[in-house]
């Protein structure tokens, strides 16, 4: 499959602390992606950054992100943004509540997004929007034009951002963690949502999730990201049934199924960014350690179908490991 | 009443009735009832553990609310080792306020941002005299090493501290006072998962090791199965299965709870299909079966007749005319009194 983003030894500073850490992948066309890893990991840095949202004065950001027909977005202009963003690439961002704006209604603020990034007439934004509203499953859209987003329940303020973010039609979806605010039946609903209508418009997506059963449900795609490192990178079912990332394999051991009688989760938390090995970074917290580990990083490699960055991998014999 | 297997707390036909006033038009307004609970029936017993899930807007936070005497019940009784609630809980050093214990969801957000973690830890230390002043350090050192937190975390303010301390900071605080139960609201939920593993078998140790009763929210049914005993699943504001969490979970009797199960996230399994519908507005319940317009059983019965809470099973309780599991447990089949069931018990 042919890439429509690519991802390239993206490293990115704030001030003296190194958040993203050589970051490469790349996102299929028309196929689904999981960033993954515990909070800190650097997944919505991940999203701000490409979407173009960081000011040099916030961070400085080494590498390349090849967007198919547009080129580097690391050496885009201000306005070239502009035609961008919303356009080609759009966000879903995790807090539908927060990202609203409380004191408009929800029918101006779509018909002002896509009189902006379509430049349609107000008359026939309206028209518009009522469409993206019924294509997401709001009963009654017309009527809920005129509602303030407070007077919607958490589900239908996340499906009022899916229909801003599709309305452009956009090449590339960030969803971060579109669904941790919501219980599982209307979680069920959004995520099915979002992935109908990025298959209907031939989009790709990046989904930030936390919940490694839901994105072994919904991509093809997963990066396994542990304090700004990318451990795993692969296909979802391949890396996911069978991990050969020590980490991955923790984060596989501490999700929850019903009936799981026993969780052995790793004691200590992701060092600061003062206190990181030089290494790999999960070196301080790692099962598998060895002594070269905490000093030298391991390159990310392929191995059993997928990539994987680690010295001494799962289910792996020493020898070979070395 | 008496002491042996008391419950801790009991809600008879709790409803709790919000007032919400909306615009119709310019300078018209109107007045609407807003049923935020409705008939709920509950007995949460001395060290059981309770899991309260359901769809947002369900009535889990309120809930919770009656049971801190944050919100009084509209009608029915809402009792706290017998007493009513909102009595027991008179006076700043009133026992329930020492007795029971709150972990909120946004715990930097309950935090006083100007207070040192060893103060907010101190604080109901001293504010319900516990012991006496120059002993605070070594028991606040205690609780920190209690919830797997370091010494030097003493000295930290909450922004200094990650998403995980942080919520173990709320947790010794809530256990300063040496509480016999203790409430939380989605107390793990948007933690990375291993320190959501780590803080749910504090949870579970400090259960088994103090004899704590937990009423735990979550949307999470796994962390329901693994902390907690048992299971009430809510539905616009009516409690719609009760029952041993994983016997629930495994085998559902109310379609609702069916349909939270199927669609929970399971490795590799296709996202489930949603419910078809949407919830209804609280403000205008339609007649009958509250989930008649989404369920997937419904008969024609299910319009006519409103099914309170009843037994479909030993210890398994339903509102269902038509469950999955177990015989109908409405009065008009079992000729038993099912809204005043002395055996909804937990
Ligand atoms: N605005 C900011 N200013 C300074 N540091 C920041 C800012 N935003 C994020 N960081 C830091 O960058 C690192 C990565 O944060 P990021 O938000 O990308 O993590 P994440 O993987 O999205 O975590 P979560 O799962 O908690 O959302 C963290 O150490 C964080 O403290
Ligand atoms: N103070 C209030 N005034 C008016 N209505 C309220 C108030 N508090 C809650 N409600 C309404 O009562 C119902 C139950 O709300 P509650 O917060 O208890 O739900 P919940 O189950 O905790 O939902 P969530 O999972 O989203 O937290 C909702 O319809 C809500 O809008
Ligand atoms: S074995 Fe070494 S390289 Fe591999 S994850 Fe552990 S610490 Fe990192
Ligand atoms: S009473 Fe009828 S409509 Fe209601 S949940 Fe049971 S089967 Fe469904
Ligand atoms: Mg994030
Ligand atoms: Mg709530």
């Amino acid at each position: 499959m042919t890439a429509l983003l690519s991802v390239q030894n993206l490293t990115l500073h704030r001030g003296s602390r190194r958040i993203l850490d050589d970051v490469s992948f790349d996102v299929p066309k028309g196929g689904t992606l999981a960033l993954v890893g515990e909070s800190g990991a650097g997944k919505s840095t991940i999203a701000v950054a490409l979407m173009g949202l960081l000011t040099r004065a916030e961070a400085s950001v080494e590498g390349k992100a090849i967007l198919e027909d547009t080129g580097d977005l690391f050496t885009l202009r201000p306005r070239a943004w502009t035609r961008i963003r919303g356009r080609r690439l759009a966000m879903i961002f995790q807090d539908a509540g927060a990202a609203l704006d409380p004191c408009y209604t929800v029918g101006g603020q779509i018909v002002s997004t896509l009189r902006r990034n379509l430049g349609l007439s107000r008359k026939a934004a309206r028209a518009r929007a009522v469409e993206l509203l019924e294509s997401v499953g709001i009963p009654d859209a017309a009527a809920r034009l005129g509602a303030y987003p407070h007077e919607l329940s958490g589900g239908m303020q996340q499906r009022v951002m899916i229909a801003i973010a599709l309305s452009g039609n956009p090449a590339l979806l960030f969803a971060d963690e579109p669904t941790s605010a919501l219980d599982v039946t209307i979680q069920a609903q959004i995520m099915r949502l979002i992935l109908d209508e990025v298959r209907a418009h031939g989009s790709s997506c990046i989904f930030v999730l936390h919940d490694l059963a839901l994105a072994s449900q919904s991509c093809d795609e997963v990066v396994v990201l542990y304090a700004g490192q990318v451990m795993e990178a692969g296909d979802a079912k391949t890396l996911l049934s069978d991990p050969r990332h020590p980490y991955t394999a923790l984060l596989k051991s501490c999700v929850l199924e019903i009936g799981t009688a026993e969780l052995t989760p790793p004691e200590g938390s992701v060092p600061s960014y003062d206190a990181m090995p030089a290494g790999c970074r999960f070196a301080t917290r790692c099962p598998n350690a060895l002594p070269r580990c905490a000093g030298e990083k391991p390159p990310l490699v392929p191995r059993d179908g997928r990539n994987v960055a680690c010295w001494n991998p799962v289910g792996v014999p020493k020898a070979e490991a070395a | 009443m008496s002491e042996e297997g008391a419950p801790i707390f009991e809600l008879l036909d709790v409803e709790k009735i919000f007032t919400i006033t909306r615009a119709t038009g310019p300078l018209k307004r109107e007045t609407l009832r807003l049923p935020a609970l409705d008939g709920v029936r509950l007995r949460i017993k001395q060290n059981t553990s309770l899991a309260l899930v359901g769809e947002s807007g369900s009535g889990k936070s309120t809930l919770v609310r009656i049971l801190l005497g944050l919100n009084e019940p509209s009608n029915g009784q809402a009792l706290f080792r017998g007493r009513p609630i909102v009595e027991a809980r008179k006076g700043l050093r009133a026992p329930f306020h020492r007795d029971v214990a709150m972990i909120y969801q946004d715990a930097r957000g309950s935090l006083n941002p100007r207070m040192s973690v060893e103060a907010l830890i101190a604080e109901p230390i001293r504010h319900f005299r516990l012991c006496a002043e120059k002993e605070i350090p070594a028991r606040v050192a205690a609780l920190l090493a209690r919830v797997g937190l370091p010494a030097d975390v003493a000295k930290a303010y909450p922004a200094g501290l990650s998403g995980g301390q942080v919520r173990r900071v709320a947790i010794a605080r809530a256990l300063a006072s040496e509480p016999s139960v203790l409430v939380a609201d989605e107390a793990v939920s948007g933690l990375d998962v291993s320190t959501q593993a780590q803080l749910l078998n504090l949870l579970a140790d400090l259960k088994r090791t103090m004899g704590l009763t937990l009423v735990f929210i979550t949307h999470d049914l796994g962390v329901a199965s693994y902390l907690c005993q048992e299971i009430a699943v809510l539905y616009l504001g009516r409690i719609v299965e009760t029952g041993p969490t994983n016997d629930v979970l495994n085998a559902p009797a109310h379609p609702y709870s069916a349909a939270l199960r199927r669609a929970a996230p399971a490795f590799f399994e296709p996202i489930a299909e949603p419910l078809p519908g949407e919830i209804p507005s609280p403000v205008n319940l339609p007649p009958g079966c509250r989930f008649a317009g989404r369920c997937p059983r419904r008969q024609d019965d299910c319009l006519a007749l409103d099914p309170p809470l009843g037994r479909v099973l030993p210890g398994r309780h339903a509102a269902c005319i038509h469950p999955l599991t177990g015989s109908p447990g409405g009065p008009a089949e079992r000729g038993d009194a099912a809204p005043s069931n002395p055996d909804a018990v937990l």
